[in-house]
């Protein structure tokens, strides 16, 4: 296989009028297969994720169109307010898939979700953007080099231990802090979330700031701008779109999150607004209930819509951030 | 936990062969209740001990679980805290071509969990299902101190939930905001954390809290769930617990269940916390009269 490397060149032209099978040959033999073995884990990884896009909204779709289930799920069930509860209360969302009548609403896990979400983003983002902005400007570069990836590293810690560390240990400090009636409620939940964003928030909008170019930094000095106030007006400003994004991402990562939500949040499907709530997120009611339900069943076909309904949003948030990230680089270049 | 009952399920789906394709000495697999999975455990543990060479895999994740897994056929033996639906029952016939072998394998009570430093020590069915349904929302009503009630349910594929929703709730919804946690010790622990918070599971789970009396109703008296009021029938809150199998069990399944039913496997169930089959009990020929207070109004 190995022979004739260095005599390729010439070889090769005179290949070129012979048969297939001898200009496949030597090293160019091996670039050719090797191309496209690359090629074809590209193709791979990329045709795994539309199978899998697609046998989720192959499994949900029934929702819209099968008499079996919309009789129990249809959209009217699933979003609109129904008269459920007794007389002396009764109740417009409910989600109690098994019991004699099923009752499907998907608001209140909407809601659930939403709120966890903020939470975790009014937690966490700050503390990220705070830490981004010392080690992107201020740091000295020891203490650079020892907070960023300790920051990083907390990405590694296992939702499942921090879902844990949040029932056990967090869920008791803040009800005995703020004397919440709930102990597992939508703020215990939303900061062990707040935690799990921070390194996605922190990585990205550092990159955003240690990406504006030397020559900002150097004209604010010039005209005598102090540090502090170069990093707030100059800097941060000029890395807005890559906040933007780190805040999309941070969302998105937080909306999927599971494990953490499970354990945490106590799992009630309330309709309120109220954070000191216990919240059911769609994450966690897909985990809790899918393992459960009968194939082909409304309650499964429910569940699949939705996971397809999540997959879709965080889909788009993540090609949002994306969008914002390719912004930000167009602006930094000049364009 | 659930989760992995969920990777289990999806990787099923993508790849039946998988399950298709066991070998000879293949193991029995049990999977089902998570009240039920200690004991299984325990059984499984002995009676593996006692007969070198078989193999048994227990798992939990709801009684719920194991029954669709018993219908999608990756499961022996079904164990689960309340009787098969009749469409549960239509679905095995069709997907296994067998019926549903129901055997009862031992009696637990359902036990209210009340935090040790609760004052309220009783409670009526009616109280109960107040607390549960939303009427009831502060301890000042059941005669507690003054203070919000937080009650915590299970996740709606436990056979707990589905057990306490038709017998105590008389088939009428939680209140939404009741929380669910995912497995009785999780509900033991958060009893066991906070004053004002009750919830629900089987007998066997004690530590860090207290079991509350249950009245039948206002006038009758309090009854703790003790071994003797729950196999007379006399605490309102008992059921049997069931292990199913698609058709008769044969061979080595058979001897399993023998063993289950035996004198030694019905030691073990007391050990473990639960209450043995009453010695009446014909063990597996019948299936057992509904048990239980179904409260109608």
């Amino acid at each position: 296989m190995n022979a004739k490397v260095p005599g390729m060149v010439s070889d090769l032209t005179m290949a070129k009028a012979n048969s297939l099978s001898s200009h496949l040959t030597g090293a160019r033999l091996r670039d050719f297969l090797f191309g496209k073995f690359i090629l074809l884990n590209a193709v791979l990884a990329i045709s795994i994720i539309f199978l899998i896009f697609f046998y989720i909204g192959k499994e949900a779709l029934p929702v819209f169109y099968e008499a079996e289930t919309q009789r129990e799920a249809s959209l009217d069930n699933l979003f609109a307010p129904q008269h459920y509860g007794t007389e002396e209360m009764p109740l417009a969302f409910v989600w109690q898939p098994v019991g004699e009548v099923p009752k499907y609403s998907v608001l209140p896990l909407f809601l659930g979700t939403l709120k966890v979400t903020i939470i975790a983003l009014l937690f966490g983002a700050p503390l990220a953007i705070a830490a981004a902005l010392y080690t992107a400007e201020f740091a000295k570069h020891w203490v650079r080099e020892l907070v960023k990836p300790t920051i990083e590293l907390l990405a590694g810690i296992p939702s499942v231990v921090l879902g844990f560390l949040a029932l056990l240990v967090l869920a008791t400090w803040l009800q005995d802090l703020f004397g919440f009636d709930y102990r597992l409620n939508a703020i215990t939940a939303g900061i062990a979330m707040g935690l799990a964003i921070i390194p996605i928030v922190y990585t990205v909008t550092e990159d955003a700031l240690t990406s504006v170019p030397r020559t900002y930094r150097e004209a604010s000095l010039a005209l005598g701008v102090p540090p502090w106030k170069m990093a707030w007006s100059v800097v941060l400003p000029a890395a807005t779109p890559g906040i933007f994004a780190a805040l999309i991402l941070g969302f998105g990562r937080a909306m999927g999150e599971t494990m953490i939500v499970l354990m945490a949040s106590g799992n009630a499907a309330v309709t309120s607004f109220k954070l000191t709530d216990s919240v059911r997120t769609i994450s966690a009611t897909i985990a809790a209930e899918l393992g459960e339900v009968v194939f082909q069943s409304p309650h499964y076909h429910v569940l699949f819509f939705l996971g397809a309904m999540l997959f879709l949003l965080t889909f788009l948030l993540n090609m949002l951030g994306e969008y914002f990230v390719a912004r930000l680089k167009r602006k930094l270049m000049g364009h | 936990m659930k989760p992995k009952s969920m990777i289990l399920m999806i990787a099923s789906m993508l790849f039946p062969w998988n399950f298709w394709a066991f070998g000879e000495n293949k193991p029995i697999t049990i999977k089902g209740s998570d009240t039920m999975v200690l004991l299984g455990q325990r059984w499984a543990e002995i009676y593996m001990k006692k007969n070198p060479g078989s193999r048994i895999q227990i798992t939990g994740g709801g009684s719920g679980t194991g029954i669709a897994a018993l219908i999608n056929g990756t499961t022996d033996i079904c164990e689960s805290s309340r009787p098969m639906k009749d469409k549960e029952r239509e679905q095995v016939k069709t997907r296994r071509k067998a019926d549903a072998k129901e055997i009862p394998v031992a009696v637990d009570g359902l036990a209210i969990y009340l935090n040790s430093a609760n004052p309220v020590k009783e409670l009526t069915l009616d109280q109960i299902k107040g607390i549960y349904i939303g009427k009831i929302s502060n301890w000042k009503d059941v005669g507690g101190k003054d203070g919000k009630i937080i009650a915590y349910s299970r996740e709606n594929n436990s056979g707990t939930y589905a057990y306490f929703k038709e017998h105590v709730l008389g088939n009428a919804d939680f209140h939404p905001a009741i929380q669910t946690l995912p497995g009785t010790s999780a509900v033991t622990n958060a009893v066991a954390k906070d004053l004002k918070s009750i919830g629900y599971g089987g007998i066997a789970y004690a530590k860090g809290i207290h079991h509350g009396m249950v009245k039948l109703d206002a006038n009758s008296p309090a009854v703790e769930p003790s071994m003797e009021n729950v196999l007379s029938a006399k605490y309102p809150i008992s059921r049997y617990l069931y292990w199913y199998t698609a058709g008769e069990p044969a061979g080595e399944m058979k001897k399993l269940v023998d063993w289950v039913l035996g004198v030694e496997g019905q030691k073990l169930v007391q050990e473990v916390g639960y209450y043995p089959l009453p010695r009446s009990e014909p063990g597996v020929a019948a299936a057992p009269k509904s048990r239980g207070a179904t409260k109608k109004k």
